[in-house]
């Protein structure tokens, strides 16, 4: 019988090697159903607890994105101004900020579920546009959460998310150009740093 | 005036907010936003038709009229369960989709963050509010209390992702608004920001709203009118 079970998780393994062909609105709806049944199950990160959510999104979430697009689209033309070793110092630590923001929305998470919306993409096309909406419970009008994604070789992996219109990566623009201008990239990695760490200390406390 | 709101939102309004969330079940919290939510939707159908948008404005008239019936006047939404789904609309959006440019970006003592065209919008909205409008005072004064803390009470999710993602937080609520009004006024569907999706080298419009906004604490420190031509960054990709 054992072969059997040898059959069963080759077929599984198979299965996830291929995953990386997934069409990019499966790939969206597999992450996000994979991800919020974890949600739903753990009542740690229900009650607050980032630091578990941080795994979870480590785990699950980071391998789909390219930090390294979403960091240059933050720092628009700034980008090319820093040398390869701040362009990296950048991404680790735009990295860490957004994966702390994902991971705090998903602790507040409350069992609204998510509508995929019809996708249809062009064959060959390499720059899609996921839609889901989080519907609310009560009269609230349903939010908006799409995800950008990007061809890179055969996986898609996501280089925006919007949420009702807002970008998490271009809302950080103007930000980001007014500390380079003040305090150049050096300026800019310190406060994303100091930033890292506050959010860091905050989530031990808690 | 930044300052002055966050000042006034946690010296009272969000702590009145969070007793408000703790004290009453979540169901209870779910019929007050549906009752001024239902109200709320008069005069979203109302842009809807300013805008133009007719089968959009009778499906907001549709839900005023079931939800104040058989969802109890308002209380309950059955409205979105028959399939009548819940708009978002205000004035300053129907002037946006009449073609006004956004203006200035401004903070209002306790309203918050505002285009020019949003606070004329703003203006509009308020002399037309039925709850703002109702009379005796006494109730319509309550009536302003309640929805108050209970919209500050729906926001207290969204507040904790705000403070763990904003580097600078009045810059990040600033680009925020603009983002979500922009979002709003094409009912989701803006047309895509080039820069956002083609190429790292920016195009020569975005030099302007980013020197405009060089100093992004001077509003903290007491200048609440901070030009921005935010409309000007906006290029049609495709």
């Amino acid at each position: 019988m054992k072969f059997l079970f040898a059959l069963f998780s080759a077929v599984l393994i198979a299965g996830s090697a291929s995953a990386q062909e997934l069409a990019p609105d499966v790939l969206i709806k597999n992450v996000t159903n994979e991800v919020l049944d974890i949600v739903r199950k753990d009542k740690d990160i229900q009650s607050g607890n980032t630091r578990k959510a941080i795994e979870l999104v480590e785990a699950k979430v980071l391998p789909h994105f390219n930090f390294t697009r979403m960091t240059q689209l933050a720092l628009a033309r700034d980008w090319r101004q820093a040398n390869a070793a701040q362009q990296k110092a950048l991404t680790d630590e735009f990295r860490t900020l957004l994966v702390r923001t994902y991971s705090k929305a998903l602790t507040e998470y409350k069992n609204q579920s998510i509508d995929f919306r019809p996708f249809s993409a062009k064959p060959g096309e390499t720059d899609v546009r996921v839609r889901t909406e989080i519907k609310q419970s009560g009269a609230g009008k349903n939010i908006e959460l799409d995800y950008f994604l990007e061809k890179s070789g055969t996986a898609w992996k996501v280089y925006d998310i919007e949420v009702g219109g807002i970008s998490l990566v271009t809302n950080y623009r103007e930000s980001f150009a007014s500390e380079v201008r003040n305090n150049g990239i050096d300026g800019l990695v310190k406060s994303l740093q100091a930033k890292n760490k506050s959010g860091e200390a905050a989530s031990v406390k808690k | 005036m930044f300052a002055f709101n966050e000042g006034l939102d946690s010296a009272i309004v969000k702590p009145v907010a969070k007793g408000y969330e703790a004290v009453l079940p979540s169901p209870i919290r779910t019929g007050v936003t549906n009752f001024f939510a239902n109200i709320d939707d008069l005069f979203i159908g109302v842009n809807n038709l300013l805008q133009g948008k007719i089968p959009q404005a009778f499906n907001d008239f549709g839900r005023v009229a079931i939800n104040s019936t058989i969802g109890l006047l308002g209380v309950l939404d059955v409205a979105s369960e028959a399939g009548l789904e819940k708009h978002e609309e205000d004035f300053g959006q129907t002037f946006g989709r009449w073609g006004v440019g956004n203006g200035a970006y401004v903070v209002i003592p306790v309203f918050g963050p505002r285009t020019a065209r949003d606070t004329v919008g703003l203006v509009l909205d308020v002399a037309a509010d039925p709850v703002a409008n109702h009379r005796p005072k006494r109730t319509r004064d309550v009536a302003l209390v309640i929805r108050t803390i209970s919209d500050r009470a729906n926001l207290l999710p969204a507040d904790k992702v705000v403070e763990e993602a904003a580097l600078d937080k009045y810059s990040y609520m600033r680009d925020a608004y603009l983002q979500r009004r922009r979002n709003l006024i094409h009912d989701g569907n803006p047309p895509r920001d080039v820069e956002a999706s083609a190429d790292i080298e920016p195009l020569a419009p975005l030099a302007s709203p980013a020197e405009a906004v060089s100093e992004p604490r001077a509003s903290v420190s007491g200048a609440p009118i901070l030009a921005l031509q935010a409309d000007s960054t906006v290029v049609t990709s495709q």
